[in-house]
């Protein structure tokens, strides 16, 4: 007889997935409470561009992480051989560890685990190694390169720091990656996996990573920030881009239990995803793919659309893909829901902004406040939702985050208070 | 529980471009390594590399689609057609929205990145580089989840839809990917497998201040040496392979040719080094036991190895060590091999083409051999099926691969047991 796995990854459909963890680092606010602080009053992290000089570039606001020094968080061997995007993403696993009130070491390695997201990897340490290469010669590529600049990066460094030996992965889908990651934890945890360091963080904010997002034309042309990223409004005119995000935990709601976790924020729900499988260039003001991954999450979550309490919308900003999702939302839950989008006060983050956006529906229910969608004045015409312009109380048990990213991933996730 | 079966397999891999061209290749034991074409490698430590010579027009891509596709997406989508037609799916018959996509790749879009810094840069001089230089679809060479997002516009796939970015393993965590979205009821066909183009200056110099690749650039031909005792290294490879799984009942309900079924998938962290491998094997073993375990697998029971092979000093010391633990004594009986000697290693592609060699193996009764074997090393004393393809009735084949980032993957395909009886 074959000697028997440390754990075997055969799907058990009771088991449960529940969040108890969170670490932010955001443009508006680095550390968990800072952040939401910031967010629920309405307080904006974006401005001009200020790691490199933004004046030869059309879009030259983004939301940076101000006063972040890794310096804080990891020893210096660390940061050298690491992007910004990691040193982003082992600072808000330390802080989600803490919040959990869980030190990995000395427990079972292979019950543990680290899913992150992760939409352009390490550009900006690749920039400097790929101008090393062109400009110097191949000599002068540096030995972390191999290991800095690709995406599993972050996961691969997380799951060494804290010894974790579990199933670990890495999902790239852009703007919707997180909530995958998130879901991809509770296939894990479905498969006897305990704990898993999910979420991500994303650093976008290079010359030449800055470059690449203005071909899609969808990044915001306007200098004033208040101007700039007004998903949903008559004057939506693009996104702004923004660094950091979320690393959040997943656990299994009875070793949650057993140890006696500080909280169980929410649980892992439902979730759906689906793809519109359009032309890459073609912006679509057809909901129908996200509506149907927003049913496939209620589903999933066995709920009706009456219990959704309200909506962290993905908010792209850009018209067409707005009306897309205001269609998707008012098809499936109704127009009277309540819809926010606070990344407007941050950003688009990638890999990083579902996580957040995930941390934010979760602290929503916890203190019973939604956070407002900034810059929204006017709603463009036809856009009749219930949108979160001011901080609103409110009695939130069911909370849905949207997310999509560009390529035509759209998903749903559906997170319950216990 | 839903089961995955192997219905449909499309490759393109140096020395041949497609399925059966690739097969052929691995079975003459060939190799498709050479000096590097693509660009000038002067200066470089490691010249040589496995090109394919690939025809994006005979694969059957349209202008439009060849001008926004980097390679490695191209390769995906000719893997995809490939192995979507030899399932005989009729896409405008299947239920599109429950058709998920789940691709493997360890760099994305490099080539693509690459070829346009080079212009925005002025050849490296500017960090702040000149957009007006970009070409318009450069943003699909910065996220690599574009792979998915062509590959299921190909298809109208409406499913979910995911690229797997893990290293060197991404190739078998595509796949099971997309067999865990069948286990858990979230997709019925899945277009599963990983792509990889990394032939670039970029690449190729990541891999040399580490002298991870081979600098055997007088002799390309005999440079891919896995668990040979000269072996100094791994060479470059690119590639895609594709496999359709399908969920099997209804698999068997259309009629599909089964190759084969998957009967277990892992994967692992090592928790030890991003490049570094454990010298007992430890984790890569795991995650063998697991996918045995999940298949109800037992040692006697796998007929074929299909190993990482990598032919650095410490990869396949470090698998045959792995191997041993997990297998015990039965591990000197089984064949063993790696198709890298002859293919090269495309990184986060290669995971994928091994298990189409798995999946033919199983479904032709060949195991392929491992190239350039010729002095045995001590440390690597396991039966690696040297330079000549063996006849043998393949029932189950286990695959694996280690990756960056201490990624450890295992993946075992075996034929179902209701298929056994009418087996070779």
């Amino acid at each position: 007889m074959a000697t028997a796995p440390e754990i075997t990854s055969i799907p058990n459909p009771e088991r449960r997935a529940v969040i108890t963890g969170i670490g932010v680092i955001a443009p508006n606010g680095i550390g968990t409470e800072k952040w939401w602080e910031a967010t629920r009053a309405g307080q904006s992290g974006i401005g001009r561009i200020t790691r490199f000089d933004p004046s030869q570039y059309p879009a030259q606001l983004a939301g940076e992480v101000e006063g972040f020094d890794a310096a804080d968080y990891i020893e210096q061997r660390m940061i050298v051989q690491t992007d910004h995007w990691t040193h982003m993403a082992l600072a808000a696993t330390q802080m989600a560890l803490e919040d959990a009130q869980f030190d990995p070491e000395g427990k079972d390695p292979y019950r543990m685990s680290v899913i992150t997201a992760s939409g352009s990897g390490g550009n900006e340490f690749g920039q400097k190694e790929i101008e090393n290469l062109w400009g110097k010669g191949p000599i002068f590529v540096g030995a972390y390169q191999s290991i800095a600049w690709f995406y599993a990066a972050t996961t691969g460094q997380i799951a060494i720091k804290y010894g974790m030996k579990g199933p670990c992965g890495v999902v790239c889908q852009e703007g919707a990656g997180g909530l995958e990651a998130l879901w991809h934890s509770r296939r894990n945890i479905l498969r006897n996996v305990d704990f898993v360091i999910s979420g991500g963080t994303e650093a976008p904010i290079g010359p030449y990573a800055l470059t690449c997002q203005l071909t899609t034309g969808r990044l915001s042309l306007e200098s004033d920030p208040e101007d700039a990223y007004r998903p949903f409004d008559s004057r939506a005119n693009g996104y702004v881009p923004g660094e950091g995000g979320a690393i959040i935990i997943v656990e299994s709601a009875d070793h949650a239990e057993a140890r006696g976790a500080p909280q169980v924020y929410a649980e892992v729900l439902g979730y759906g995803a689906t793809n519109d499988a359009d032309h890459p260039k073609r912006s679509t003001a057809d909901g129908t793919q996200l509506g149907r991954a927003i049913t496939l999450a209620l589903e999933r979550a066995g709920i009706g659309a009456d219990e959704v309490d309200a909506v962290i919308a993905d908010a792209a900003g850009v018209p067409d893909a707005d009306a897309a999702e205001a269609q998707a939302i008012s098809e499936v839950l109704g127009n009277g829901v309540p819809v926010t989008a606070p990344k407007t006060m941050v950003g688009r983050l990638y890999g990083g902004g579902a996580p957040l956006d995930v941390a934010a529906a979760v602290l929503a229910m916890r203190d019973g406040v939604l956070p407002p969608t900034t810059n929204l004045d006017s709603p463009a015409e036809g856009l009749d939702l219930d949108f979160v312009t001011e901080p609103r109380e409110a009695q939130l048990r069911t909370v849905l985050v949207n997310a999509r990213g560009f390529g035509g991933f759209n998903s749903a996730l559906v997170l319950r208070r216990p | 529980m839903r089961r995955s079966a192997v219905t449909g397999v499309g490759v393109v891999a140096p020395g041949g471009v497609n399925r059966e061209a690739f097969w052929d290749t691995i079975t003459s034991g060939r190799t498709a390594t050479r000096k590097i074409t693509f660009f000038d490698p002067e200066g470089f430590r490691s010249q040589i590399a496995a090109e394919a010579d690939f025809d994006p027009h005979a694969a059957g891509l349209d202008d439009q689609e060849i001008n926004r596709m980097d390679r490695y997406v191209q390769f995906a989508v000719a893997a995809a057609m490939e192995a979507v037609t030899d399932a005989g799916l009729d896409v405008e018959q299947i239920d599109r929205d429950r058709t998920a996509v789940t691709l493997g790749s360890a760099v994305g879009g490099t080539m693509v990145l690459e070829r346009d810094y080079v212009v925005v840069s002025n050849h490296g001089q500017k960090w702040l580089v000149d957009h007006e230089y970009a070409s318009p679809f450069l943003y699909q060479a910065l996220v690599p989840s574009t792979l998915a997002s062509e590959v299921a516009l190909k298809f109208g796939a409406h499913g979910p839809s995911v690229v797997v970015s893990t290293g060197c393993t991404s190739g078998i965590d595509g796949i099971g990917y997309g067999h865990q979205l069948i286990q858990d009821g979230e997709a019925d066909i899945v277009i599963s497998g990983a792509s990889e183009t990394g032939i670039s200056p970029i690449s190729m110099a990541c891999f040399d201040p580490i002298k991870a690749t081979s600098r055997r650039n007088d002799d390309p031909a005999h440079a891919s040496r896995p668990f040979d005792r000269d072996r100094d290294g791994f060479v470059m490879g690119e590639g895609s392979a594709v496999l359709v799984l399908e969920e099997f009942e209804s698999a068997q309900a259309r009629g599909a040719h089964i190759y084969c079924e998957v009967a277990g998938y892992a994967n692992r962290g090592n928790a030890y080094h991003m490049t570094g491998l454990r010298p007992d094997g430890a984790e890569m073993a795991e995650a063998i036991l697991d996918a045995m375990a999940q298949g109800g697998i037992e040692p006697e029971d796998i007929d074929y190895i299909n190993a990482h092979g990598s032919g650095t000093k410490q990869n396949d010391r470090h698998e045959t060590a792995a191997y041993k633990r997990a297998l015990g004594d039965q591990a000197y009986k089984i064949p063993i091999s790696s198709i890298k000697s002859m293919i090269g290693h495309s990184l986060g592609g290669i995971g994928a083409v091994e298990m189409a060699a798995c999946a033919l193996a199983i479904d032709r009764g060949v195991v392929p051999p491992t190239a350039n074997w010729e002095n045995p090393d001590p440390e690597c004393d396991l039966d690696y099926t040297p330079n000549e393809a063996k006849r043998k009735q393949v029932d189950a084949a286990l695959s694996t691969g280690s990756g960056f980032g201490g990624f450890q993957s295992a993946m075992i395909l075996a034929r179902p047991q209701e298929l056994q009886e009418v087996g070779i």
